[in-house]
């Protein structure tokens, strides 16, 4: 098997790992506000029950989790409750999220309070502070915290492998089969170019976020 | 009648009463200056004014109408607040620009938000934004920031930051604008350019609330000083009264210590 068969069996797989990593982002990006939102609730009980959930999720390897939500229901109630595919996305979504929340609740934590008081006494509401003056200062400063975590992402999505998901590895290490092992080196030139573009594209944000200081 | 009165306002946070009873009332186009030491009431007394504190008990009434009752202030709805919150404005120590908008936009930001909450069409809409960004250069002509208005607060100096801020409080046209150690955060030489703009105001007959360290300047510019020790207006009256011949031995003991400084 040439070169170029093995390139078009890994780009099929790479779609796979592309198609998590997108819908992962998508999703976990507004379900992170809403658990930060949750755990900085003035009402406890909801703030100790999300931080609760946050640090078990954050607490157990995401590799266990992409099989627990996959087998556990299989188990409990003789068939699985979701697509393998589906439960990857169900997984890295919440593990994501919770992650996420915890970098969004410091950068809103960070903003001082005079921020708020001076959209208060100018007569703004509660949400029109948050969307149109706290927002973009937070954005500004979690951006690099949050390129980090997003360049996690791109290869945490490997773990899909570990429920037959046909993800780029997955794709590679099916030509072992055929005593070829390369291609599953030839993977991390995926990965790389992957990485690399996001990194330029955030580095484009922080920059277009130059023009003040937050 | 006066433009302001304030009727037995008390407010603690736990157990410690940081007010324990504040009237006075403030006639339209006059200043008053609030000094006294530190903890001594005066910053609370003015973030009671704007709603940035609740007050535990006390009636606060603008132009004859009450704004706020402590008895009913628990029925008030956000909307009602931030309605009669707009009859001060306030300007803080630390200026509190929004750093992620130009000078100009610092200025119309909440009068343009507010403009969205009225229902009008849009020929109307585009009339009264175009007289909010032409009030906000007037207001920049006003601090003599004109050549600014493209700028951000962070290629600002601080007197320039604080001009802003008196301007962004002057867009909403408030009838008392509020001034919280306006010159405490800046340096010495920054401090003039503020006061400047402040005695301006006071020469177009601004009714003005400012919390002050700088005694010379209260003097100056004041028609009332208001001094306040541990909660409690100690004294009050006009500046040749608390500077020249102050009753309190506390005013006297104040007056001494913060001359002594310079």
């Amino acid at each position: 098997m040439g070169f170029w068969d093995v390139t078009k069996n890994l780009l099929s797989g790479f779609e796979q790992t592309c198609l998590i990593f997108a819908l992962t982002l998508v999703l976990a990006l507004p379900l992170g506000l809403v658990i930060a939102f949750g755990s900085m609730s003035k009402f406890k009980p909801l703030s100790y029950l999300t931080k609760v959930f946050v640090w078990i999720i954050r607490g157990v390897p995401l590799m266990l989790q992409v099989m627990i939500v996959f087998y556990v229901p299989g188990f409990l109630f003789g068939t699985p409750l979701l697509p393998r595919f589906w439960a990857v996305i169900a997984a890295f979504v919440i593990n994501y999220a919770c992650y996420f929340s915890e970098i969004y609740r410091g950068g809103i934590e960070s903003i001082s309070k005079s921020q708020y008081e001076a959209g208060e006494v100018l007569g703004l509401t509660k949400s029109q502070i948050f969307f149109k003056i706290v927002l973009l200062q937070v954005i500004k400063r979690i951006l690099a915290p949050m390129s980090n975590e997003i360049i996690t992402l791109v290869k945490d999505t490997a773990l899909a492998r570990i429920i037959l998901v046909a993800e780029i590895i997955k794709e590679a290490e099916n030509f072992i089969a055929y005593g070829l092992v390369w291609p599953l080196f030839y993977t991390a030139v995926f990965y790389l170019i992957f990485v690399g573009v996001l990194t330029l594209l955030f580095g484009f944000f922080e920059k277009k976020l130059d023009y003040f200081k937050a | 009648m006066a433009l302001l009165e304030v009727f037995g306002i008390t407010k603690s946070f736990g157990k410690t009463k940081v007010l324990k009873g504040i009237n006075f009332s403030l006639e339209k186009g006059n200043v008053l200056s609030i000094i006294g030491s530190s903890g001594s009431g005066k910053t609370t007394l003015l973030r009671c004014l704007n709603f940035l504190e609740t007050p535990d008990t006390g009636i606060i009434c603008v132009d004859g109408e009450k704004i706020f009752d402590a008895s009913t202030a628990k029925k008030l709805k956000e909307s009602e607040i931030r309605q009669n919150r707009l009859r001060f404005g306030l300007v803080f120590q630390s200026f509190n620009l929004f750093p992620q908008y130009n000078v100009l936009d610092n200025l119309t930001l909440a009068p343009k938000l507010r403009i969205n909450e009225k229902n009008l069409s849009p020929e109307e809409k585009k009339q009264e934004l175009e007289h909010i960004t032409q009030h906000a250069l007037e207001l920049l002509n006003r601090v003599g920031l004109s050549d600014k208005a493209d700028f951000y607060p962070c290629q600002l100096s601080g007197g320039q930051q604080q001009r802003v801020a008196i301007a962004r409080a002057l867009a909403l046209s408030p009838d008392i604008l509020c001034f919280d150690e306006p010159t405490s955060a800046l340096d010495p030489e920054l401090t003039g350019e503020v006061l400047k703009v402040i005695k301006d105001l006071k020469s177009e007959n601004t009714t003005m609330i400012v919390v002050t360290h700088e005694m010379d300047f209260a003097r100056n510019v004041s028609d009332t000083i208001m001094f306040m020790a541990d909660g409690v207006i100690e004294e009050m009256g006009t500046p040749e009264q608390i500077f020249d011949h102050p009753q309190s031995p506390k005013t006297h003991a104040f007056l001494n210590k913060s001359f002594e400084n310079f």
